[in-house]
């Protein structure tokens, strides 16, 4: 595909432990398109981050990552030695951070920390750097941007910080962000704020949006499709309305199921939750990754009965409705049975 | 930046203050002047009269202000022993003292910044286990005893440097080793956890999705906020070398403003004493100033409330 930002196929990633191996992500395939934003969803250690980080090549040293292919813009970046990559991070992918109270240096002004990328990257100095830094600012919606220049991160509140890092990250114009949890740690209004920011702008720019998150009201507001992970796994992948309206996998209509809906919830009664716990990932799977995990919030929604066509040569891979865009994968028979779906045969 | 340093430089003067009220009032508690100067064989109306006469009659506030009026003025008083003034003695020893510890530190920040930044970069590699070990060594190994190692490998048997005195470079350089290995550990070891804990930050994790080149993340990013720490602590030791170099100062028969503390204490000389401690005092107090300062000028924090 000629737009294809970003593919990945079949990425893993293991951490060694002593005399053990945590299987942090398992064999996962994600795409992005240009001026398209694809929302990774899922519970914490699920394995969203470290997705992030080896696309970026910035895993911690000790984990291990294995991957068939890893294309930005149709060529392969796999093979990419340490300068390479550095030349990539930055210029072609960027990205924004969970923490705007952390991720910035605080011993550097704003200005400085945005005049090094352009130095780095596209070797514009000095004035001309200063009058780029500054209409970014503005973009962004910092005013009076020169004056916040010359400000150092402490002095910065957290939503502005986290502007500061999405104009910084803007400032190469990237052919792709990845955004890991980029309003968590902001408050409720100001989340909205940077969310509505980050899209107008990936609309301008027209980039591909990596957007992580477990905030399905996110996922609703800025993704065109979504892809939700599990375990290390990608359980589900679709359009953003696929996964909405005929969520397939337990898992998704679980965590659809958290969502409270004002009208529908009375009072006393107790917000949707997924019992249990995110599984071990040290070591090999010997039952079900969603053991223990299925209670009364799971396949409730019998009416919407899937109608799965199995994806040749992939174990408990099925396109829900033969729909080639939204995908369904189980772990094992017994989740695919929870899932309440009709499974039809031999059909393209 | 300007309100900080001045507001900075009111505290030192106020705790230079404090100090020398402290240290004049404590020699007074710790003996009877009148009879240290009398000697042992003197009569009662000798010291009565060394007292009348040095004014150790008058109520202590009063002789307080007194010193104190000419210590401002650079009359630190007439040392007992020498019967010369006070100032001279220590500015005739103290240039021997400060080039010894400027030496040292510097000798000991140039071993252990390096060691401590490479041993943080590689974790329990070699270099961070050599470095370890040479650490430990720096703190186990008593200060004489490495010194006459250096003395007999150096000077007796490969003869390349003199064993003792202070007349040409050559004199300050095995006790600059000696006296700035004792104080590299800590400096090598600090630096490695503060680089430790730097490297595993976010804002170093944003260094590298910008694409920084390592040495760029490593030195602009990660050393500025890691040294902060250790610019403290060298300024601390500092002021120990100035005051501490005892026994490297008499190994290597320097004859610096430590050694003439040393003397003058067993000799009961109260003004080269209170003279000195004054000196020593000041030194800490404008290094601990001028590491703050540094400070200021590497975290904004602090600069900027």
């Amino acid at each position: 595909m000629a737009d294809q930002v970003l593919n990945v196929e079949n990425l893993s990633i293991d951490i060694p432990l002593s005399g053990d191996i945590l299987h942090a992500v398992d064999g996962i395939s994600i795409s992005v398109n240009k001026g398209e934003t694809l929302c990774i969803v899922g519970e914490s250690g699920c394995g969203k981050s470290l997705t992030s980080l080896a696309i970026m090549d910035l895993l911690p040293q000790k984990a291990v990552r294995t991957v068939d292919k890893l294309e930005l813009n149709g060529s392969s970046i796999l093979n990419y030695s340490d300068r390479q990559m550095s030349d990539v991070r930055g210029s072609k992918i960027g990205m924004i951070f969970q923490e705007p109270m952390t991720s910035l240096n605080p011993s550097f002004t704003v200005e400085n920390q945005m005049v090094e990328t352009l130095a780095r990257h596209r070797n514009i100095r000095g004035k001309e750097a200063k009058k780029l830094a500054v209409q970014m600012l503005e973009k962004v919606g910092i005013t009076p941007a020169k004056q916040r220049l010359k400000q150092y991160p402490h002095q910065l509140s957290g939503g502005l910080r986290q502007r500061v890092m999405i104009a910084m990250t803007l400032l190469c114009e990237p052919e792709l962000i990845i955004a890991d949890e980029p309003t968590t740690a902001l408050d409720v209004t100001i989340q909205a704020q940077i969310l509505e920011l980050l899209t107008r702008l990936q609309a301008d720019f027209n980039t591909g949006l990596i957007l992580i998150t477990h905030d399905l009201g996110v996922v609703a507001k800025s993704a065109d499709r979504v892809a939700v992970m599990y375990a290390g796994q990608i359980v589900e992948e679709g359009s953003v309305y696929e996964i909405f309206d005929n969520p397939s996998h337990p898992y998704t209509r679980g965590l659809l199921s958290c969502i409270p809906v004002p009208g529908k919830i009375k009072r006393g009664e107790h917000l949707g939750s997924i019992p249990g716990m995110v599984p071990s990932l040290i070591g090999e799977f010997t039952e079900c990754r969603f053991a223990g995990r299925w209670g009364d919030t799971l396949g409730k929604e019998e009416e919407n009965i899937a109608h799965l066509v199995p994806i040749e040569g992939v174990d408990y891979a099925f396109l829900v409705h033969g729909t080639t865009d939204h995908v369904v994968r189980f772990c094992c028979n017994s989740c695919l049975k929870k899932s309440k779906s009709k499974i039809s045969k031999g059909v393209n | 930046m300007i309100t900080y340093a001045l507001k900075r430089s009111i505290l030192a003067i106020l705790v230079a203050l404090t100090v020398s009220m402290i240290s004049f009032s404590l020699l007074y508690i710790s003996s009877d002047p009148a009879i240290a100067m009398a000697g042992e064989t003197a009569s009662d109306a000798d010291i009565e009269a060394i007292r009348e006469l040095y004014g150790f009659d008058r109520p202590i506030v009063v002789q307080y202000w007194e010193w104190l009026k000419k210590a401002a003025s650079g009359d630190l008083g007439k040392s007992y022993y020498f019967r010369t003034d006070v100032s001279h003695l220590i500015a005739e020893r103290l240039p021997t003292t400060m080039t010894l510890g400027l030496c040292a530190i510097i000798f000991a920040i140039g071993l252990a910044v390096p060691l401590g930044v490479a041993s943080a970069i590689r974790p329990n590699s070699i270099i961070d286990r050599v470095s370890l070990f040479l650490s430990v060594m720096g703190q186990a190994l008593p200060s004489f005893w490495f010194a006459l190692i250096l003395i007999v490998l150096f000077s007796v048997n490969l003869r390349w440097l003199p064993v003792s005195g202070s007349d040409t470079w050559q004199h300050f350089v095995m006790p600059t080793i000696v006296l700035g290995y004792y104080a590299a550990p800590a400096i090598m070891r600090l630096t490695r956890t503060g680089m430790l804990e730097v490297l595993s930050t976010d804002y170093i994790r944003t260094a590298r999705a910008k694409g920084l080149r390592p040495p760029v993340v490593l030195f602009k990013h990660a050393l500025r906020n890691a040294i902060i720490p250790v610019v403290s602590l060298a300024a601390v030791q500092f002021g120990f070398m100035l005051g501490g170099s005892i026994v490297v100062e008499t190994i290597f028969a320097l004859h610096g403003a430590g050694f003439l503390a040393w003397e003058s204490i067993t000799r009961n000389d109260l003004p080269t004493v209170q003279g000195l401690i004054l000196a020593f005092s000041l030194f800490y107090i404008i290094l601990t100033l001028i590491a703050d300062l540094i400070n200021a000028w590497l975290d904004p924090r602090i600069r900027i409330g």
